[in-house]
């Protein structure tokens, strides 16, 4: 009798790609849902649209490609990409934002590197940096969050029409709509000579981060701590991230903290957790190596806090990533691992 | 003398990496080994191990006897091969073998005769315990005694760790970490006697101080087995230590880890530790050789795998095409989809059932589609790092694969490729489904030829510059034989000189005469002829003198 020949190992492979994605996509539910809630429809709008625009893009640049369109869109990777985007972008932005952000995030940041796995650069933050850099004002188009008793709270149709329309509802104006995020405010704030213990009496602020956005960051942790034991992650990246914000916040916390907002503060406003546990952790473009992988966490979370401080941005997530994608291959060098039967170098 | 100082932990570590396997043991050893038929006919390859093939000492119709030598050793890293059984040579020829080329192999082809009537082999010792190390030595590459682990290594190398080195620990390897194999529970269970002999004449031999017998955890019953063997035998200082089960926790270089904490060094072996490792099936066979005088002729098969009806564990004939053991083991199911030499992680696949089993052939898995499915579409790599991870030799198999598929093979070797031992958990655990120990194994060969180029290049090299010696050389020496030849020149006579002239031409022509004078007085073929061939020589002149007519 003759049998096919194959190469080992043989027994079935488990693991595959979609199935990865599925788990990353699975714990970013909590952190989803808490922005829904706190944020309205906007975040829905966002998801969607940034979505099938990055899937869209996705299919067109893989068919021009001449590569397989129904198999790679399966691996869920556009997806993702899609929804990440759509989660750092501000509900009430107009439709046309996340259809750039997605688009350019695949398009160039992604595809015409040569698709998954060869992009340097983490795809969903080029597309938010460009955003950001482009169109400022609409990247702060915030509503505030629910329970803030600003007045005005945005329905489905509202939102729909000011997303796709541009247009307010009738007897409201833009500024009554949105308001400044906390990070935003603080660093207004801060400029104007108010100390922290000032800021952080507003209704802005919450228990221990922003109101509204200590939850969602809440949230997030708890997906990320799932996808953690579900060893889609490794704890390396959000370990490092984390661990290196608290210290660096905590350092000049103590030197004054009527300047420098708290560690806490900084944990739990903005994008910190959705950035440690979903977006830092991006494989393709983050350093590899075990050691590696916490220092370029560490990077993320220095860097982060630095631009949140000193930097032009109230939040300092998406360049962060980016300035640590650079050093990644040069982080990976330096931190190769002992490899068994071999000296301590 | 170098004595290292070797410890046993009193607790084994975790091996670094590695995967928890479903076992998948039980379904072979429901029943207890048994004998395998012997077949009609036997196929016997003469390379069976790591080193140099056996030569051929038989011919086409010569009748052998079971356990005589058919193929000798001519190297020292090589194993004579006998035959298996009683019979007739029918053939000596290239058949198909099982090695991972799919290349064919020198075969000794025989016929059983059915009587298995043994040769004396004259392998048994009377006292092996008091026997010389290098008698035992000699004894087991006799007995063509390789690792029976899966590697082959003759074993009597393995038994002679050099004047320079002392044997601290011998470890006996009785960890079966691969799914599916259980042909050494299988042995153990049944063979005691014979393994915990085999490891006292190779501690003998060794001269080793400890004995440790590391095991994987999961094995209760051979672990009982051995402890009723050894307290049976008094022998009170063999160690059995169960080692976490995790696959690869049998490989030499792991086991030893995480029995002692040492780790062997890249490119080095374990005696550079103090440590000799066996194969518990070799420790075996080494007893049954010594002891019994039976060489290595038959051993202990795994057949297995959702393919097989009735999964056994089978004392099989090295020689036996694979086909008439499955046949001894039930015969295919409708399930059988691919052929395994070995298990599910580092087996090599095999083309036909019609090639033989050989020393080193531990398990025949004969896997349903489910099993071993067909590979999977892979994508590319998104650095994961789930691989390194599960990586027992902390290497960063991505990195690796990243240059292997850059070719790029100076940097590959930074991340030290050769330091793979291909277990295979990488690609056992990648969302892509790259077949990342196909890279690595297509890397090495690479390297490898690259470097065999080197070394032509170099001995062109060497040649030509040799050559341009050896021409500068000649060309010198011309001109000195130029130069000394006009010298001689000048010095000769002017010529005036008419006497010198006249006595050099008289001497010539004297030389000449000499010459002659010596070829007619040599004896020509015509001399001495007898009346017959005069008669003949006269008839032939008569012919060709004649009227010419007759050749036309």
């Amino acid at each position: 009798m003759d049998f096919p020949t194959q190469s080992s190992p043989y027994l079935p492979v488990a693991n595959n790609l979609s199935r990865l994605m599925t788990q990353v996509m699975l714990g970013l539910i909590p952190g989803a849902l808490a922005m829904f809630w706190f944020f309205g429809w906007g975040v829905l709008f966002n998801l969607t649209i940034a979505t099938l625009s990055a899937v869209t893009a996705e299919a067109a640049m893989l068919t021009a490609r001449r590569r397989p369109v129904k198999a790679t869109l399966l691996d869920g990777s556009a997806v993702l990409t899609g929804l990440l985007l759509g989660l750092a972008l501000p509900p009430l932005a107009p439709w046309w934002m996340p259809v750039l952000g997605a688009g350019f995030a695949i398009v160039f940041a992604k595809q015409l590197y040569g698709g998954l796995g060869y992009n340097p650069f983490n795809p969903a933050m080029v597309g938010f940096v460009v955003l950001i850099i482009s169109f400022p004002l609409q990247m702060t188009l915030w509503p505030p969050p629910l329970g803030m008793h600003t007045g005005a709270t945005l329905g489905f149709v509202d939102t729909l029409q000011m997303v796709f329309g541009g247009t307010v509802p009738a007897g409201t104006g833009l500024d009554s709509l949105t308001m400044a995020t906390p990070l935003d405010a603080a660093k207004t704030q801060l400029g104007l000579d108010y100390t922290w213990s000032e800021i952080l009496a507003r209704p802005l602020f919450g228990h221990v981060g922003g109101y509204g956005w200590e939850w969602i960051n809440l949230a997030y942790l708890l997906g990320g701590l799932w996808l953690w034991r579900k060893r889609a992650i490794h704890w390396q990246i959000p370990g490092g991230m984390l661990s290196a914000l608290f210290v660096v916040a905590l350092l000049f916390y103590i030197a004054d903290s009527d300047a420098f907002g708290s560690p806490l503060l900084h944990l739990f406003s903005g994008a910190t957790m959705l950035g440690a546990f979903f977006i830092a952790t991006d494989p393709v473009s983050a350093a590899t190596t075990p050691r590696g992988r916490f220092y370029y966490g560490a990077g993320i979370g220095t860097l982060m806090y630095v631009i949140r401080t000193w930097g032009g941005y109230p939040e300092g997530l998406a360049f962060a990533v980016l300035l640590m994608n650079m050093a990644a291959p040069t982080i990976d060098y330096y931190t190769q691992p002992r490899v068994f039967g071999h000296e301590e170098q | 003398m170098r004595r290292l100082m070797v410890s046993i932990l009193e607790q084994p570590l975790k091996i670094p990496g590695g995967l928890s396997l479903a076992s998948n043991k039980a379904q072979s050893l429901r029943e207890p080994l048994r004998q395998a038929p012997i077949p009609e006919r036997l196929i016997v390859p003469l390379s069976q191990h790591i080193g140099e093939a056996a030569e051929a000492l038989v011919g086409v119709g010569d009748k052998v006897l079971k356990g005589q030598v058919i193929a000798r050793s001519l190297n020292y890293i090589s194993a004579p091969v006998h035959a298996p059984t009683s019979g007739t040579v029918t053939d000596i020829g290239e058949y198909p073998v099982p090695h991972p080329s799919g290349l064919k192999g020198v075969c000794i082809v025989i016929h059983a005769d059915g009587h298995d009537t043994s040769a004396a082999t004259g392998l048994a010792m009377d006292n092996v315990f008091a026997a010389d190390a290098a008698d035992i030595r000699q004894r087991v590459r006799e007995a063509g005694i390789v690792g029976l682990g899966g590697a082959g290594f003759p074993t009597a190398v393995k038994l002679n760790p050099g004047p320079q080195r002392q044997v601290e620990l011998l470890v006996i390897n009785a960890a079966e970490c691969e799914p599916y194999i259980s042909c050494d529970e299988a042995l153990i269970c049944c063979c005691t006697q014979d393994v915990i002999d085999g490891v006292r004449i190779m501690q003998h031999a060794l001269g080793a101080t400890q004995v440790v017998i590391g095991i994987e955890d999961n094995m209760p019953r051979a672990i009982e087995c051995l402890r009723d063997g050894l307290a049976r035998a008094g022998s009170h200082d063999i160690r059995i230590v169960p080692v976490p089960t995790t696959y690869p926790a049998g490989g030499e270089k792991q086991l030893i880890y995480a029995l002692t904490g040492e780790e062997v060094p890249s490119q080095g072996l374990p005696a550079d530790l103090g440590i000799v490792c066996h194969n518990v099936g070799t420790a075996a066979a080494i007893a049954r050789a010594l002891l019994r005088g039976e060489p290595l002729i038959s051993r202990v098969v795994t057949v297995t795998g959702a393919g097989v009806r009735n999964p056994c564990n089978l004392e099989v004939r090295i020689g036996t095409p694979m086909a008439e053991i499955i046949e001894a083991a039930g015969g295919y199911t409708d399930q059988v989809s691919r052929l395994l030499m070995g298990g599910p992680m580092m087996g090599i696949s095999m083309p036909s059932d019609r090639v033989p089993v050989i020393k080193t052939t531990n398990c025949l898995l004969i896997a349903s589609r489910e099993e071993a499915p067909p590979p999977l579409p892979a994508s590319a790599c998104i650095r994961c790092g789930q691989c390194t991870d599960v990586c027992p030799a902390r290497l960063l198999p991505q990195q690796l694969y990243w240059h292997a598929h850059a070719r790029e093979f100076d940097k590959i070797q930074d991340y030290s490729l050769f330091d793979c031992i291909e277990c295979g958990c990488c690609a056992q655990v990648c969302p892509c489904h790259i077949p990342l120990v196909q890279y690595y194994r297509f890397a090495k060969t690479e390297i490898w030829d690259q470097e065999r180029q080197r070394q032509k290049a170099d001995l062109a090299r060497q040649r030509h510059e040799f050559r341009l010696e050896r021409l500068e050389k000649e060309k010198k020496a011309l001109e000195e034989r130029r130069a000394h030849a006009r010298k001689g020149l000048e010095k000769r006579p002017k010529a005036g000189d008419a006497d010198a002239k006249k006595a050099e031409i008289a001497a010539a022509l004297e030389r000449v005469k000499a010459k002659k004078a010596s070829q007619d007085a040599a004896a020509r073929n015509i001399d001495q002829l007898t009346p017959e061939q005069q008669a003949r020589i006269a008839e032939v002149d008569a012919r060709r003198s004649g009227d010419g007519t007759a050749g036309r």
